[in-house]
This record gives structure tokens, C-alpha cells and sequence, in this order.
């Protein structure tokens, strides 16, 4: 092989280094952990195999399906909440003007906090009789300040801190998307006199599709794993109202010590993840990346 | 060795280690972890070649699970060479660390009862004493009520606060047997009547409003329930005895003139002695049999816990003792009221039963703690709770 057509032809050689820590760091651990979902471990001694045992608990573990489902609710609602505001968040903080700028910084503030300390200080904000949640309560329907701990309050107020943490981010890859919309494509809309709303349609939201999908695929996915947010808030709780599929493999592993069924989880987590992206991959044409300069 | 990180309790265990290795030929290192942390630590830890020589436990089915194992060495046969040591302790706190008849384990904290804190003006503000028996308890709560104050704190964002209510119950209505027989054997014991009626009570509580309407958002952690009663929005509050060093720290003028105590009540009709306690009897030192360092561990054990520096030191900490003969040692010293008053009410309890979950093993005691919310919540009846784990265990 002459060094010419290696130049033009980088092969398997560069790909080695990637590929590498991603086995190691990657497929070796699931690996791992497919094989720990076929044996009895409670983390003393040794793991016992004990074959398909495991995978036929999943269907008398009655916590199994309603966490499936808490997990399905928490991953559309917060695809529901978080796209809308921060497409639009996105698109206006886009503008020039200097005090967009200013607002735009006050934004992404979430963005620079740790995920643990967003949840802390929220358990503080909601607690129901020295927090905001005691004086703001009645206006949101709620005199008794009970947010986190009513089973049907728990789950919004989950997704309205996993909005105010994320919203930023992906506020912030519209911005940027949006300013790279060519502004000669407005220029001739406005020659065509159309206004602001028909411009946001016509225009920015086509431009802005390659992104609304790799936002959605991070949020998808990202709301499979959502874990340390959860933990911290409710604990999977009132009752289990909140334990989301993670949730519940932490708990199974690392509370209950059964790390047998906890690695059953975790491959279905891995399985749903994988499942869940090349859908929305598929089914929005991204795969085939087409040019985002429709048009030009 | 492996202990947990306590600002109170590390260092006098950090002082103990010292003046071992002033004396003697071996050097023991003290380690320390932050407690959550650390159980998945010593958990994965044992049975490995980097297990600890001397570990912190908590006695129950924490420690059990080691001893199914073969993880821990007993220490009968030096406690027979020491009797000093095996007789210093309170016996129903070193029962706890007694797994199939053999002890496993050396109290090395203070003990730590779950008895009723109170508001003093609230009550006085009520024309009320504290209760002496259930009825006389009802009926408080429903005073408060009409006073729009909330009768009991209850953090319920977290099951273990809503545990100590179950635990009392069961003691109360069919004395320390009952969960005896569940920590041994769980199944059907679930499904006894007194547990039954137990888990009743709590949920009637509950659903009379006896902690508010928004319990299950309050927090312990963040010192949510604790400061309700300081502040007098709450008349009681059900907790272990560190809660009063808590109320020192957070709330020092309350804690100081209004904040008083006094034992759960009794149930007519029951047949549990009326002075049992339930909580955590104390927390233990265990040595792993798999230590290289075997004879130093065990000699390090036998040496500190039980020795008046040791004891000492604990008691400067804030913490009550679990050896005989403390209260003379109290006496005044800060906070000797209550701590005086724990002791004796330690001291003459018939029983002491260790906190369910962590009586039981971690598994077990998951699903106790989850199924607890839910009764709560009256998402589960009682009966179905009794079913549900009588399966699960």
C-alpha cells in the first residue's frame, strides 16, 4: 500500500484510537453488564449464574410498567414543554439588538449549574411551608404548597425543573442555527411583503428542521437517562409516582443490592435508547442530511 | 479501618485510633465515608481482598448479610476472655449486633431512641399536656386542628419518617415478638393481625389529618419538618434523639426554652410493655474475618469502644452512651436534662428494637419504605401492604 492512497483513503489505522476507548468504555460494559443480568449478585462475593431468572422477574416486579410508563410521560412532556420555548427563546435571542444579549446571558444561566444543585435548591423553593412554594402555591392551584408531594403534582413539577435546567441549552443550538439563516432569504420575503409570522414559518422554521431534529434526539434520549434530577427531587416518590425506569434500576441495584435484575434494566434502558433514536432518525429524513440551504 | 463521616462522632473515633497506635506496635488508619456512599462502598468492598479490618455497621440485617457470608469474625470467644467489656454495654443495645446467638459487633455511638419532641408553647398556648396514652393523643390532635396548627411534623417525602410510626404501633399493640418474628423469617409474620392493625393505624392517622395535607412534600434533609415545630406551625414531632442536637444547631432560642420530649404513648389494649423503644439501639464496629490484621482488629475493639476515654470523648460529642452506668457521667454536663433522660429511658426499656429497615435487608427494606409512602398517601390498604411484603420477603 503506497503512502499516497493512504492520504487519500484514511482507513481503519485513524479510526483506532476512537474505536478503542469506545469498546473499552463503551461495548465492554454493556457487555458486562449483559452478562451480570444473568446472574444472582449482591455485590458481596461472587456472581452466581442463574440463566433467564432475572428477565422472567420483570414480569412480577409490579413496579416494572408503571415506571415504563412515568418514563414515556417524562420523555413526551418534556419534548412537549422544552421545544416549543426554546425554539422560539432561540429564534428571538437571535436578534442583535444589545439588550437581547443581556437577557440572553441572564438565560443560560441554568445551563452553568449542576444538575445536583438545580434539584437541591429546588427541594428547598417547593417545600410547601418555608419555600416559594407556600406563597406561590395558591396561584398555581395548589394553597397547601404540595407540588413534589402529591402524585399527580410530582410529575409536572419534574418536568418544569428539567425545562428550567435544559430549555437554555437547547435554547441556545437555535440561536445559533437561527443566525446562520441567510438574511437574504428575509430580505426577500419582506420584498414580498410578508410579515413577521409568515417570515417565522415560511422561513426560519423550514431552515431550522435539521436542528428541531438533533434537539429532539438529544432530548429524547437525554430524558431516558434522566436520573440525578429525579433522585434528588422525590426519589421516585409520592408512592412511585415519579420512579422513572433509571430511577428504579438504581434502586434495584444500588439500595436493594440486586445487581442481577438491575442489569436487566439497565440493558433495556440501552435497548430503549438505541430503539428511540433511530426512529427519530429515520422518520425525519436526517439521516440522509439534507442541505439545510434550501432554496439558495 | 472504615467508618462513616460524622462532624459529631469522627473525631472522637479519630482520637481513639490515635492513642491505639501512641501504644502499640500496629498503625490502624482511619478512613472515613459520607453514609449513602458508603453502603454501596462496604458492600462491594467485603469478600474483597481491600475489605477494611475494622468496618462501622449498623447491626440487623445490614450486619447479617456479611455474617450469611462468612465475612465477619464473632467475638464471643475474646468477650468470654473480656467480660469487663461485654458487661460495660446496655444489654438490649448489644443485642443488636447478635446475629444466631453470637455477637458480631461493639456499640461505638451514642444511642439514638425515637421519642416525641413538643413545642412547649404551643401546647401551653393549647392549655394541653403531653399525652400519656393513645386516646389521650387523638385528642390532642384534634385540639390542634381546630387551632390550625398541624398536630405532627412529618417529613413524608422520605418513608423512613413515616417507618417510626409503624414501628411503635407494632410494638405497642403486639409487643417487640411480632417484628422479631418478621426480621427472621418475614412471610406470613407480615400478615399477623397486630401488624395488620399496626399499619392500620398509621394510615388512619394520616387520613384524619394528623400531618397536615402536604407531608409527603416535606423534607427532613432540608430541615423542613424541624422547622415547623420550631416555629410553632407544628405541636409534635416524631424523631430519633439527633434531633435535638439538631434543634441546637438550627434553632438554638427554641431548642434552649420551648423544645420538650416525651416517650410515645401507650396503647390500651396492647400488650407491649409501655417503656419499649424502637430506633437505632446504636451503630457497631465489626471485625471482617477475612482481615490479615485479625488480632490487632480485634484487640483495637476491645481496647477502645468500651474505655473511659472513649466514653468520655462521646459524651464531650453530644452523644448518650450505650454503656452502663453513663448517667452518673451525664450529670452536668451540657444538655444534661435530656440526655440524662434519654439514658434512663434507654437503660429501662425492656426492649430496644432496631429501626426496620435496617433490621431487614436492603431489598426488603426498599419495598418496606416505598409501600410505607403509599399507605400514607392511602394509595394501599393496609392489608394489601401486609400481602405485598409477606410476598416480597
Amino acid at each position: 500500500m503506497s503512502s499516497v492512497s493512504l492520504r487519500e483513503r484514511p482507513g481503519f489505522v485513524w479510526a483506532a484510537p476512537a474505536a478503542v476507548f469506545f469498546a473499552l468504555f463503551g461495548l465492554v460494559p454493556i457487555a458486562v453488564v449483559v452478562y451480570l443480568s444473568g446472574t444472582s449478585w449482591n455485590g458481596l462475593g461472587t456472581p452466581q449464574w442463574v440463566g433467564t431468572e432475572n428477565w422472567s422477574a420483570l414480569l412480577d416486579d409490579s413496579d416494572f410498567l408503571p415506571s415504563l410508563r412515568t418514563t414515556a410521560l417524562l420523555t413526551v412532556g418534556t419534548w412537549l414543554v422544552q421545544t416549543p420555548l426554546a425554539l422560539l427563546l432561540g429564534v428571538w435571542s437571535a436578534g442583535a439588538q444589545r439588550f437581547r444579549a443581556v437577557l440572553s446571558t441572564v438565560f443560560f444561566l441554568p445551563l452553568l449549574l449542576s444538575t445536583a444543585a438545580i434539584a437541591l435548591v429546588f427541594v428547598s423553593l417547593l417545600d410547601p411551608n418555608f419555600g416559594l412554594a407556600a406563597s406561590w402555591g395558591k396561584y398555581l392551584g395548589a394553597p397547601d404548597g404540595n407540588f413534589l408531594g402529591d402524585p399527580s403534582r410530582a410529575l409536572p413539577t419534574v418536568i418544569f425543573v428539567l425545562a428550567w435546567q435544559f430549555v437554555p441549552f437547547h435554547t441556545l443550538l437555535y440561536q445559533a442555527a437561527t443566525r446562520q439563516i441567510p438574511a437574504s432569504l428575509y430580505e426577500a420575503a419582506q420584498l414580498d411583503g410578508a410579515n413577521t409570522v409568515r417570515q417565522f414559518f415560511a422561513i426560519t422554521l423550514p431552515q431550522l428542521r435539521n436542528t428541531i431534529v438533533a434537539s429532539s434526539v438529544m432530548m429524547l434520549v437525554g430524558s431516558v437517562t434522566y436520573f440525578e434530577s429525579v433522585l434528588l427531587l422525590t426519589n421516585g416518590g409520592p408512592g412511585n409516582a415519579t420512579k422513572v425506569l433509571p430511577l428504579h434500576m438504581y434502586q434495584e441495584g444500588f439500595v436493594a443490592f440486586d445487581m442481577g435484575y438491575a442489569s436487566v434494566l439497565a440493558v433495556l434502558l440501552v435497548i430503549i435508547g438505541t430503539v428511540l433514536s433511530v426512529v427519530v432518525v429515520r422518520t425525519t429524513g436526517y439521516h440522509r442530511m439534507a442541505s439545510d440551504r434550501e432554496g439558495l | 479501618m472504615w467508618a462513616l463521616q460524622d462532624a459529631g462522632l469522627t473525631p472522637v473515633v479519630k482520637a481513639s485510633v490515635d492513642r491505639y497506635n501512641k501504644d502499640s506496635d500496629n498503625k490502624a488508619t482511619l478512613s472515613t465515608y459520607i453514609n449513602d456512599a458508603y453502603k454501596q462502598k462496604i458492600q462491594v468492598a467485603m469478600g474483597s481482598p481491600n475489605a477494611p479490618d475494622v468496618f462501622f455497621n449498623w447491626g440487623g440485617g445490614n450486619l447479617a448479610q456479611f455474617v450469611q457470608a462468612d465475612q465477619v469474625e464473632p467475638l464471643d470467644d475474646t468477650l468470654a476472655k473480656k467480660p469487663e467489656v461485654r458487661d460495660a454495654f446496655l444489654a438490649n443495645v448489644m443485642d443488636t449486633a447478635k446475629i444466631d446467638g453470637k455477637q458480631y459487633g461493639l456499640p461505638m455511638t451514642g444511642t439514638q431512641p425515637v421519642i416525641f419532641f413538643y413545642n412547649k408553647a404551643v401546647f401551653t398556648a393549647a392549655g394541653v399536656q403531653p399525652p400519656k396514652t393513645y386516646p389521650e393523643f387523638l385528642k390532642l390532635v384534634d385540639t390542634f386542628k381546630s387551632k390550625k396548627v398541624t398536630p405532627i411534623a412529618l417529613p413524608g417525602s422520605q418513608g423512613w419518617t413515616e417507618l417510626m410510626y409503624a414501628e411503635y404501633f407494632l410494638d405497642r399493640i403486639g409487643g417487640p415478638e411480632k417484628f422479631a418474628a418478621i426480621a427472621k423469617s418475614g412471610g406470613a409474620a407480615w400478615q399477623d393481625p397486630a401488624v395488620v392493625k399496626a399499619l392500620q393505624m398509621c394510615q388512619d392517622l394520616a387520613k384524619m389529618g394528623a400531618f397536615g395535607t402536604n407531608f409527603a412534600s416535606i423534607n427532613y434533609d432540608n430541615a423542613g419538618a424541624s422547622k415547623l415545630l420550631a416555629t410553632g406551625k407544628a405541636a409534635m414531632f416524631l424523631m430519633g434523639t439527633w434531633e435535638y442536637p439538631n434543634q441546637l444547631t438550627n434553632n438554638p432560642a427554641f431548642a434552649k426554652k420551648d423544645l420538650g420530649w416525651f416517650p410515645f404513648p401507650t396503647v390500651p389494649g396492647g400488650v407491649g410493655e409501655p417503656g419499649n423503644l424502637v430506633g437505632n439501639p446504636s451503630n457497631y464496629f465489626s471485625v471482617a474475618s477475612g482481615s490479615k490484621n485479625k488480632d490487632a482488629a480485634i484487640d483495637y475493639l476491645t481496647t477502645t469502644v468500651a474505655s473511659d476515654a472513649y466514653i468520655d470523648d462521646l459524651i464531650k460529642s453530644g452523644a448518650v452512651p450505650a454503656t452502663k452506668g453513663a448517667d452518673a457521667k451525664l450529670a452536668g454536663k451540657p444538655n444534661a436534662e435530656f440526655n440524662t433522660d434519654v439514658y434512663k429511658m434507654v437503660s429501662t426499656a425492656p426492649a430496644f428494637a432496631q429501626s426496620w429497615d435496617q433490621a431487614v435487608s436492603p431489598d426488603v427494606a426498599k419495598r418496606l419504605l416505598s409501600n410505607l409512602q403509599k399507605l400514607f398517601l392511602q394509595q394501599m390498604t393496609a392489608q394489601a401492604f401486609a400481602d405485598d411484603m409477606a410476598q416480597a420477603q
